[in-house]
């Protein structure tokens, strides 16, 4: 209970500090105030340097493990992506709520019951079989985003990577009462589960990232002039279609720029 | 009498002329991958892939529109000496660049499935990268400048939502930034990148 009250101050601090005067949520405005030209990279200088020490982590740990994992067997592989994330629904659903996405809110309920229950602790999404509409991970950055909360400057953290002010902050109401899964795992002594199988689930999460991507990472840094520049652009558009979940490019992209352009 | 028949072929061959060659974007899209995918399936060796795939991308790609839009509003101050060296710095490292980032790939499936138009000039074509053992599937969506209909061309590449050009808009930024927008700082970056 005292962890929820926590959270919720959280929530209304960040909201008070992060909301504009004319707190406008539409869509339009939240498009403009997550623009990746528009969020501004404050600590760059810092950033590059956390970004470089990041480089130097992946070569040694997470790049040779990627690698190793891309071996194991498709099946093992969609099981254990599967399970992490049936397990990111624990964020999902609170944030649905947040966000007023109430339907949504019992789509992944009864998405997370059926994947752990029928499904193996998540191993099969037995609900997409059954024909649940396509997963949409949410998060409390997000949720503040299509409140109004503007981003604030880019960020990118030691060993977790990019970020920006918004999602750090926001990140915090994981640790105190928004994930249930790091309630039953860390924050209280359950005889079923221990700290380690938080930290298990999150190392595993990284690496079958790095693993799905490891191609296009590869080939990203040796064709990229400024590697640290076109993560932050990749990254920040990301969170752009996340936020505004949608996958139509027409909706988040200005098209003024493209219209200069005369070459027929 | 004569000149009036003439006049009337000369309409007709031009209607029927006019009609085959006006190419629909998602076609378009379709020849363009069928073409890369039969030179990545071919036994040949990487350098001679790299080559043949700077022919498709030249004769697709409004590369030079690419090239425009990548440097954002730093495109009016330049004059026309600079706007011609960095066109023929940008075709060099464009070419490298995407043929190589191709060349990686050994025979991708790709199915244009829907298109939009969004207005005159500009169609979006959607398609996906089918999966395979490594790879989930992957949407590309494809920014086809069709304002001239007989000859559309490639503008964008938007994989999973990311597009291509606005990331390479900002790393061209980022460039200029850290440089005091000296403009000789990012002919210098492309030309390395070429040279390597």
């Amino acid at each position: 209970m005292l962890m929820f009250r926590k959270l919720i101050i959280v929530l209304v601090t960040i909201l008070i500090s992060g909301f504009n005067a004319n707190a406008g949520s539409d869509g339009e405005l939240i498009i403009k105030k997550n623009q990746p030209a528009e969020i501004k990279d404050c600590f760059e200088t810092v950033n590059r340097a956390t970004f470089a020490f990041n480089q130097a982590l992946d070569g040694a740990i997470f790049k040779p493990i990627s690698s190793a994992y891309r071996v194991l067997p498709s099946p093992v592989k969609s099981g254990v992506s599967n399970s992490l994330e049936n397990l990111s629904n624990l964020v999902t659903i609170p944030n649905n709520v947040l966000q007023g996405e109430f339907k949504k809110a019992g789509i992944n309920s009864g998405r997370f019951v059926i994947n752990t229950t029928v499904g193996i602790l998540g191993f099969i999404n037995v609900a997409e079989y059954l024909g649940f509409p396509e997963y949409e991970k949410e998060d409390y950055g997000q949720s503040l985003a299509t409140m109004g909360v503007s981003p604030g400057c880019y960020l990118v953290l030691p060993v977790l990577g990019p970020s920006t002010v918004r999602d750090t902050t926001a990140s915090v109401a994981n640790f105190i009462g928004g994930d249930a899964w790091y309630n039953v795992t860390v924050n209280n002594d359950t005889q079923y589960f221990s700290d380690f199988d938080y930290y298990a689930s999150r190392i595993t999460s990284g690496v079958d990232f790095r693993a799905k991507n490891f191609d296009a990472i590869e080939n990203l840094e040796q064709n990229s002039i400024d590697f640290y520049a076109s993560v932050k652009s990749l990254y920040l558009q990301d969170r752009q279609q996340k936020i505004l979940n949608t996958n139509k490019v027409i909706e988040t992209q200005n098209d003024s720029d493209w219209e200069e352009i005369e070459t027929q | 009498m004569n000149f009036k028949k003439i006049l009337i072929i000369i309409f007709l061959f031009n209607s029927i002329f006019t009609k085959s060659f006006s190419l629909e974007p998602s076609i378009f899209v379709q020849s363009t991958v069928n073409r890369a995918s039969d030179i990545l399936s071919k036994n040949i060796i990487k350098e001679e892939k790299i080559n043949q795939l700077k022919i498709i991308a030249k004769e697709t790609v409004d590369i030079k529109g690419v090239g425009f839009y990548s440097l954002g509003s730093a495109r009016k101050n330049l004059n026309d000496n600079q706007k011609e060296r960095y066109s023929k710095l940008f075709e060099d490292y464009f070419l490298k660049s995407f043929s190589s980032r191709l060349a990686e790939y050994t025979n991708p499936q790709i199915e244009v499935i829907n298109k939009e138009v969004l207005n005159k000039n500009y169609t979006i074509v959607n398609s996906l990268l089918v999966a395979t053992e490594n790879r989930p599937e992957v949407k590309i969506d494809w920014r086809i400048y069709t304002k001239n209909p007989d000859n559309p061309l490639i503008r964008d590449l938007i994989i999973e939502g990311l597009s291509l050009a606005r990331t390479q808009k900002e790393e061209f930024s980022s460039i200029l930034n850290s440089n005091d927008g000296d403009i000789n700082a990012l002919f210098e970056t492309l030309k390395e990148f070429s040279k390597n």
